[in-house]
């Protein structure tokens, strides 16, 4: 959606409005088409397998869609994401449980809910900045985690809770093809309003928030408020993903919502580079796939070598290892994230073989 | 029975708490002297207690070979990291720095639980007596022991950083580091050394739990914990970090003393530090003895 490569020569533009429209060019509108499309097309012909791995793509990709406006964007670091993810699970499930809310309507409304807790642990945010907000949030996640596993009434503690399967109209939607539609619809939506914020008032005021936060108040920005807002608008998106996760394991349980899932998150949009919105999606492929190329190539190993039952019950922890090793080694070599390599390969052929 | 049984947590969590100040002084100096969180402080521990167990069983050297032996590893293994990776990222924003150490911290927890497995393991018996008593309490010597090294540790560096050549290069390096380099203090050097005295420290006191507890994965939640403990007590402050650790030490007794008495809620003992982190960040962000950072433009 929004970037700054492949624009034609020249500014040819009239008006503010076309400055800040949420494609900047028609061809990067028509190739976002195309891509929905083909991902309409996807289910005809995937096994259940890659559908299964779209899918977490999808509910994973809105989540960390959240956390790349609070971070990359605002500038605010965040390492309680996955609480938030978990508190949108539970939120969805409660409400349908409880309340007997369709679940297509839970999921917006849990949404809502985690805003509401979103802003109130957004709160330190209007005070601290740094490092010293990276561990209140760290804070955080412990608290919500305990949170988790002590309300019974609302997360049924250690058991965990039931997601029912979302229903529209009478009937029910169920497995991988059905939900991947409800994903994907989910998936557009969530881009097309965070591109689109990216680009209002709010969205420019996050990231003068960001670049420089004195100039920004006295250029009269509110920088409580605007800090706060992005906690809240963050939070939403983790909890609209975090139903997604709830409503398609059809369970949700309190472990499942670790700091290490919080470090995943920040991972994603690390690699996929901060405050880039498609890079968002490319981090999240990356950090979805990464434990399955993990495996692969273990068996890849082990057909080569025959059985070695030291690297099977290591497995597990390889993925760990992998994740940790890939953002080090991300910040290290490519700080910008994949968004800039895709960006520099882009310009590579545009200008081939004249690069000058 | 009551009364002594809130004795007995008491010294409980002097003991834990000096630990804990151990490992907060540790990553207080890496803070200071190179501005980097130490997400990876508890696995600094890890590494430390597992090295030194592996020696002690599977080469079967002896205690007091394999301890100094640990020792010059961590400090090897500390210049190293600096060097590789630490090092590219000086001038970088915060939040990249704060995620190297956490992605550090996961890939070598994970590691090691994939050489050396998810159970606790006992420490060989080192000590002949089971347990001393002190005025009427019965206390595990390896406890006792951990008390006098912390104390020791203590007094070394309170030594290290007032007469030391090195140490005064580090104090006036966190000081202003244009300045140091200036007068002929090479930063590159104190940086690196930083990590490697923290690292052997942490590996030290990682030893010492894993005596006591036995060395486990858990050991790495040493790390977390040293946060409440240097928030409370100042983040750039050495003795803060000795008192906030003390500070934790006694309030986890405290909390664990209540909920097992009074409330039964369970689980108070882990995240009652984390309510007061919360609290002291939202009243006095720079704790008890760390320096007010004022901003100019």
């Amino acid at each position: 959606m929004i970037s700054s490569s492949l624009i034609p020569c020249g500014q040819y533009k009239t008006s503010y409005g076309a400055d800040t429209t949420i494609f900047l060019t028609p061809a990067s509108r028509n190739w976002c088409v195309v891509g929905v499309a083909v991902a309409l097309m996807v289910p005809l012909v995937a096994s259940n397998y890659v559908l299964s791995i779209l899918i977490q793509i999808g509910y994973y990709g809105i989540a960390a869609l959240g956390l790349n406006i609070l971070v990359g964007s605002t500038g605010q670091i965040s390492l309680g994401h996955a609480a938030f993810f978990g508190f949108g699970a539970f939120a969805s499930a409660w409400l349908n449980n409880k309340f007997g809310i369709p679940v297509l309507l839970a999921i917006p409304l849990a949404g809502v809910m985690t805003t509401l807790l979103g802003l109130l642990f957004g709160i330190p945010a209007g005070r601290l900045k740094g490092l010293y907000l990276a561990i209140a949030t760290f804070a955080s996640q412990f608290i919500l985690e305990d949170f988790f596993s002590r309300a019974n009434w609302f997360t049924g503690g250690s058991s965990g809770a039931q997601a029912n399967p979302i229903n529209v109209l009478g009937y029910e939607i169920s497995g991988d093809r059905g939900f991947f539609y409800v994903v994907l619809f989910f998936l557009v939506i969530m881009y097309l309003l965070g591109t689109n914020l990216l680009r209002t008032r709010d969205g420019r005021a996050f990231v003068a928030v960001r670049d420089h936060y004195l100039s920004a108040e006295v250029m009269g920005i509110n920088l409580t408020k605007y800090r706060i807002l992005s906690f809240g608008i963050s939070s939403f998106y983790a909890g609209i993903g975090g139903a997604l996760y709830g409503h398609y394991l059809g369970y949700v349980s309190a472990e499942g919502f670790t700091i290490l899932l919080s470090i995943q998150f920040l991972g994603m949009i690390i690699i996929g580079g901060m405050g880039s919105v498609m890079g968002t999606l490319m981090g999240t492929a990356f950090m979805v796939l990464l434990p399955e190329a993990t495996e692969g190539t273990v068996s890849t190993i082990k057909h080569f070598t025959g059985d070695i039952p030291a690297l099977t019950s290591a497995l597990a922890y390889l993925k760990e290892a992998a994740i940790g090793l890939a953002i080090v080694l991300f910040l290290i070599f490519e700080p910008d994230g994949l968004v800039h390599r895709w960006r520099l390969i882009k310009s590579y052929w545009k200008l081939y073989p004249f690069s000058y | 029975m009551e009364s002594s049984l809130l004795f007995q947590l008491m010294v409980n969590g002097v003991i834990v708490g000096t630990l804990y100040g151990v490992v907060a002084m540790c990553f207080v100096l890496i803070y200071k002297s190179t501005q980097v969180v130490n997400f990876a402080q508890g696995e600094f521990l890890l590494i430390g207690a597992w090295t030194c167990w592996w020696m002690v069983t599977s080469m079967e050297l002896p205690f007091w070979a394999a301890f100094p032996l640990t020792f010059l590893f961590m400090m090897a293994f500390g210049i190293v990291l600096q060097i590789v990776v630490l090092r590219p990222l000086i001038g970088e924003p915060v939040i990249s720095v704060i995620m190297v150490t956490i992605g550090l911290s996961i890939f070598f927890q994970a590691v090691m639980k994939s050489i050396f497995g998810v159970w606790p393991q006992p420490f060989p018996e080192i000590f002949p007596v089971k347990s001393v008593n002190i005025l009427g309490l019965q206390v595990q010597p390896a406890y006792l022991m951990s008390l006098v090294v912390s104390v020791v540790i203590m007094g070394l560096f309170a030594w290290f950083f007032k007469y030391s050549r090195m140490g005064l290069a580090m104090r006036a390096t966190a000081f202003n580091q244009q300045v140091a380099q200036s007068l002929g203090i090479s930063v590159k050097t104190v940086f690196a050394m930083a990590w490697a005295i923290s690292a052997m420290v942490s590996a030290l006191a990682g030893v010492v739990v894993g005596m006591v507890n036995g060395v486990s994965s858990a050991l790495s939640f040493f790390g977390i914990k040293v946060f409440p403990a240097v928030i409370v007590g100042g983040l750039d402050s050495i003795v803060g970090a000795i008192v906030g650790g003390l500070i934790i030490g006694l309030l986890e007794n405290m909390a664990e003393y209540v909920d097992g008495q009074y409330l039964h809620v369970g689980n108070l003992y882990t995240v009652a530090p984390f309510y007061v982190l919360v609290i002291i960040l939202m009243i006095k962000p720079y704790g008890l003895f760390g320096t007010k950072t004022i901003e100019r433009v």
